[in-house]
């Protein structure tokens, strides 16, 4: 196919952002097709029915949706730099890490929406979600299970990368402690430092400004 | 290895069952271990699945794999024969993307129409139609099945969601929700999927399913 494959999405997604470290890490060249989601583009509702959502990934005219099934595609379809083990075991446990960040990492964006004892209560789910994968996912090597990055610190970067902006934007106190999670403060000082993930972070202060205005436009002020 | 795999499970977990018609689809032999008590949970069972401590866990040697479908995955590319998966990368993901459907909005609803009644009970119900729905529209297509003229991983996924909500709706007594005029393509698909042999074969006998959800329905909520 000489044409380019297109991504739709939104900046700054975490979703999004999961999808463009995978190309990238690969150095496959796309298109980025930027979405208004307050208004959201016939291409979208046209390739995304069920969802409505970005990231959608647009190889020739085939849509494929949901950012983790993006990348496991174009980690199938582009080998090289492989993101998944090649050892089924091993490709199981990034699975389940994987769904595990899809399924409890929602306490992030929950917290970020919340105020009161609701964002109490958000805060204390996103430091138990935090307290599992310090104990049970991070193991001893590098990244998750591996010595070089893969899907699961794919999935896992993007959700506390965010958190980190999110905890700041709230200003209510930190969840994400160095001290109550070492292992996980280190790998992601490794995963920031990644060369393609380093060029390919959104500048922290223009988060934080961003998440700011967004949080005070749907929660008010605390 | 000449040990077989060991499945921890209990019998009317449509989450078990997943696994155990992956397992009979590849005519792979296992021991099944009962998980007597969910409410007095086994060292096994913590042992091996300490994030999350449910069923079913997939033991193979000595090496824990937890989660329904990621089991099942695991499955077809340990044991190659009868694959549940495509080969092309595209079919793959929108045979993966009906998975996490099923996932994020099938199985949860099943849950709460079990254990919900009044205006909690109402509002599942309108979500399910709505789930079904879109499965009615976007999902089964005119295929026979999810993976084709055969059935796969998506239709695994599925059919324990929807003879779940059979069963429970049954259970329940207030109607139906999964209605034939309303969902024709899916009641096509669900009476095709329980006539694979190995599905028919591996269904939790539904008079039996039915009394069960009744009494522990009875338990948790009081009579409606």
């Amino acid at each position: 196919m000489a044409e380019q494959p297109k991504l739709l999405g939104a900046l700054p997604s975490p979703f999004v952002y999961r999808v463009i470290w995978a190309l990238k890490l690969k150095a496959i060249p796309y298109e980025f097709i930027e979405e208004d989601l307050t208004n959201k583009s016939p291409l979208l509702l046209k390739y995304n029915p069920v969802h409505k959502k970005i990231p959608v990934f647009l190889h020739g005219d085939k849509p494929v949706c949901e950012s983790m099934i993006i990348v496991e595609y174009i980690d199938e379809v582009w080998p090289q730099n492989p993101l998944l083990p090649k050892d089924p075991y091993e490709r199981a446990q990034a699975r389940f890490w994987i769904k595990f960040a899809e399924d409890k990492a929602t306490s992030v964006w929950r917290m970020f929406r919340s105020k009161g004892e609701e964002l109490e209560k958000t805060m204390k789910e996103t430091q138990e979600m935090l307290q599992t994968v310090e104990e049970h996912g991070i193991g001893e090597k590098k990244f998750f299970g591996r010595e070089s990055i893969g899907i699961a610190d794919i999935a896992f970067g993007s959700v506390v990368y965010w958190l980190e902006v999110i905890e700041e934007a709230v200003g209510e106190g930190a969840v994400f402690e160095a001290h109550r999670f070492p292992r996980l403060h280190a790998w992601i000082k490794n995963f920031k430092q990644v060369p393609v993930i380093k060029e390919n972070l959104p500048e922290r202060d223009w988060m934080v400004t961003f998440f700011k205005n967004r949080r005070e436009a749907l929660v008010g002020s605390a």
